[in-house]
């Protein structure tokens, strides 16, 4: 064993000397890769990032939520509704939930308006989300005036903004009073634009959901699980878009790696003549070329993930938000929690080491297996 | 179609593989036909530098096989949310046809190429590489092996239907699918265990005096083979109630969840490691051959060694976790 590790260390040195003297090829080797890997680690990080930070909104949602559907649209529903769903064996909670979007013209962008059920706003008042109140201006104690449904103005005191924690919800939300939110949109008493279960068994979801649906057979019911496989599906799609294109960078790079690897100065040729004359076997030529090819792209490997973390967790990676975040004007501005996943880091080693060592495996063999002999004539 | 990084990457790694592979394969009969050693022709030469290539690539499979394995069964479980009733990496593989059927052809070409290499790194031992024949006659076995993988991973995936909310289709709420059956079956406790401890006591005695006294290695190999399944039956029936401390619960990929403090993966990793090195250990002492008279018995011994470590660690592992645990069966 440790004959063999001493052998390894060796080639090691020797295959580290190598790539120093040819340096100017290498750096270009290097820097295509480290780029290769920075973007494609970028996107799975970004988005692996996104969708933890979905599933952590998601355990706190209701796990159904009901709702109307007139002519195949949402519609507001009627309160007798909530008494019908209270008696479903299996509801713990009923609640009747207002909610809805309001164009401001100001900002070019669409506010969600939500009233909040537990310790509501005095009327009158408002509590905004931080990107709301950046793109307003606007500071706890200012008024923010509104045009109601009825084209009449409508204002509101901002008594606080909302955290940033839970910036990827609230840049855009506004809570508000039940009372204004009618007064607002024009809604009657009897009237809430959906209702959320809280369904105590996890097992019983399901048929929880069957008896709503036999009750109320024009509702719509959505459940927290599919709620979160929608939000997983669609990150997990727009990953894999991005993926699918960056694929033609891996092409082109699994080829400018081959070209590299078999295009043999003369020099080199030689020296692999010399090698093999003074005792190496084609073995040990292969080894050493490999274990060039795997220094080369460790290094490339921690260079792009590095580089790649700090792109996306330090600097918001401004090269995809577009993409996968989403589309939306008052973009919420929010710190992603790092963490490394093994298997992220296998996914993006099979995406980028593994066809860097199948193109060069073949040159890398044809040049160990050069004839000492015809090379040193040449 | 499920579209996601890491399923990309498999689908990648096995078609790389498939087509790495089914090019030695092709080779292989070329060589099976025409190999002569005692030929110093054109066309053997070229037959021996090229098995350097075919030895590389497949020492690359194996190099893969292993991690593509476990971020198969770990995507398989990530995705268990995606299917109703789902919860853990049974219920994703089983979500269509050909989820365990990539799972068990993955496990088989672990294994084939773990003995492959054995048999090359012998062949290369001794100068008139005496085990080419065989050796080219298993990589016949193992170049579908590597095509099957590749293809029932894209029909895996292909035809994975992720039930999503499709714009405005939520009150359909999907078919009553019945949900998928987490529970396997699972052999009484009171046969499993004897069995299992019995098996691995054996396993362990036959491999003690391999080592020692160079006997009975054939035996050994075939024991620390049998000894796989039924080790994973042993997980099955009791152990993995054990961890869960809960006597209904038997899947084998619960455990890999963080919940359980990650007991699946260090479980699994020594009963692979001395699966393999007891299946080289047992191909290495049938070797009869004079110019490895020295070097098999060698590599058997040492290969043995790894085996009854690793096994016994698993053994231990096992122990270790039923006497945590606060289950009482």
């Amino acid at each position: 064993m440790n004959a063999w590790i001493e052998r390894q260390r060796g080639l090691i040195d020797f295959s580290v000397a190598n790539l120093g003297r040819r340096r100017g090829r290498n750096l270009g080797l290097f820097l295509a890769y480290t780029l290769l890997v920075f973007l494609l680690a970028s996107v799975v990080l970004y988005g692996d990032a996104l969708r933890r930070e979905a599933r952590l909104l998601l355990a706190d949602a209701p796990e159904l939520v009901v709702q109307r559907l007139t002519a195949g649209r949402h519609d507001l529903l009627p309160a007798a509704w909530l008494q019908q769903l209270q008696g479903v064996r299996g509801v713990r909670a009923a609640e009747g939930r207002l909610w809805g979007y309001y164009y401001d013209a100001a900002v070019s962008a669409n506010i969600t308006m939500q009233v909040q059920s537990e310790d509501p706003p005095a009327p009158g008042q408002a509590l905004i989300g931080a990107a709301l109140a950046r793109a307003r201006g606007l500071n706890v104690g200012d008024v923010l005036s509104l045009r109601a449904f009825d084209g009449t103005p409508y204002a509101f005191t901002l008594t606080g903004v909302l955290e940033a924690e839970s910036e990827l919800v609230s840049a855009d939300l506004m809570l508000v009073n039940a009372a204004d939110f009618r007064a607002f949109f024009g809604i009657e008493t009897d009237r809430f634009t959906d209702i959320a279960l809280r369904v105590g068994n996890q097992n019983e979801v399901r048929k929880v959901a069957e008896k709503v649906l036999a009750r109320l057979p024009g509702a719509r019911v959505i459940a927290r699980d599919e709620m979160r496989r929608t939000y997983e599906a669609a990150f997990n799609w727009r990953q894999g878009v991005l993926l699918t294109f960056l694929s033609t960078l891996m092409a082109a790079f699994a080829l400018l790696a081959w070209d590299k690897a078999s295009g043999l100065s003369a020099e080199e040729r030689r020296e692999i003549g010399i090698l093999k004359a003074l005792g190496w076997d084609t073995g040990d030529v292969l080894r050493m070329k490999l274990w060039e090819g795997a220094l080369v792209s460790i290094g490339a490997f921690l260079a792009g993930y590095v580089l790649a973390w700090l792109h996306v967790f330090y600097a918001d990676a401004p090269l995809f938000t577009a993409v996968l975040k989403g589309w939306s004007v008052l973009y919420p501005q929010f710190a992603l929690a790092p963490r490394v996943d093994v298997a992220q880091i296998a996914t993006l080693f099979f995406l980028t080491v593994l066809p860097f060592v199948v193109a060069t495996i073949v040159p890398v063999w044809r040049a160990s297996t050069l004839d000492p002999d015809a090379v040193m004539r040449e | 179609m499920i579209f996601q990084p890491a399923a990309l990457a498999l689908l990648l790694a096995a078609s790389l593989n498939a087509l790495l592979l089914a090019g030695s394969g092709v080779f292989a009969l070329y060589l099976l036909k025409h190999w002569n050693s005692a030929s110093g022709g054109e066309r053997q030469i070229a037959l021996e530098r090229r098995t350097y290539l075919v030895s590389t690539l497949i020492g690359l499979s194996l190099l893969m096989g292993l991690p593509a394995l476990a971020l198969f069964v770990h995507n398989a479980d990530a995705m268990a949310p995606f299917f109703t009733g789902a919860m853990c990496a049974v219920g994703s593989l089983k979500a269509n046809d050909w989820g365990m059927p990539a799972l068990l052809v993955m496990l088989a070409g672990f294994f084939v190429s773990a003995a492959w290499l054995v048999l090359n790194h012998l062949d290369s031992r001794g100068w008139d590489t005496p085990l080419i024949r065989a050796k080219y006659r298993l990589l016949l076995l193992l170049a579908p092996l590597a095509l099957a993988q590749a293809v029932f991973l894209w029909l895996y995936y292909l035809k994975l239907n992720p039930e999503v909310i499709t714009s405005c289709c939520g009150s359909l709420f999907g078919p009553d699918s019945g949900g998928v059956a987490a529970e396997m079956a699972a052999l009484p406790m009171s046969i499993a265990m004897p069995l299992f401890f019995v098996g691995w006591l054996l396993t362990l005695a036959v491999g003690a005096v391999f080592i020692f006294r160079a006997r009975f290695g054939r035996l050994f190999g075939v024991l620390a083979m049998l000894h796989f399944p039924l080790a994973l039956a042993a997980i099955v029936a009791f152990i993995a109630p054990y961890i869960y401390e809960q006597p209904n619960h038997h899947c084998p990929f619960c455990l890999l969840q963080a919940e359980h403090g990650y007991a699946g993966w260090v479980l699994y990793l020594p009963l692979f490691l001395g699966a393999a090195a007891g299946i080289g250990a047992g191909l290495a002492d049938s070797v009869r051959t004079e110019s490895l008279a020295a070097a098999a018995p060698r590599l058997a011994a040492s290969l043995a060694k790894v085996a009854v470590i690793a096994l016994a660690v698993f053994g231990l592992l096992v122990l270790f976790y039923m006497q945590r645990s606060n289950l009482v069966m």
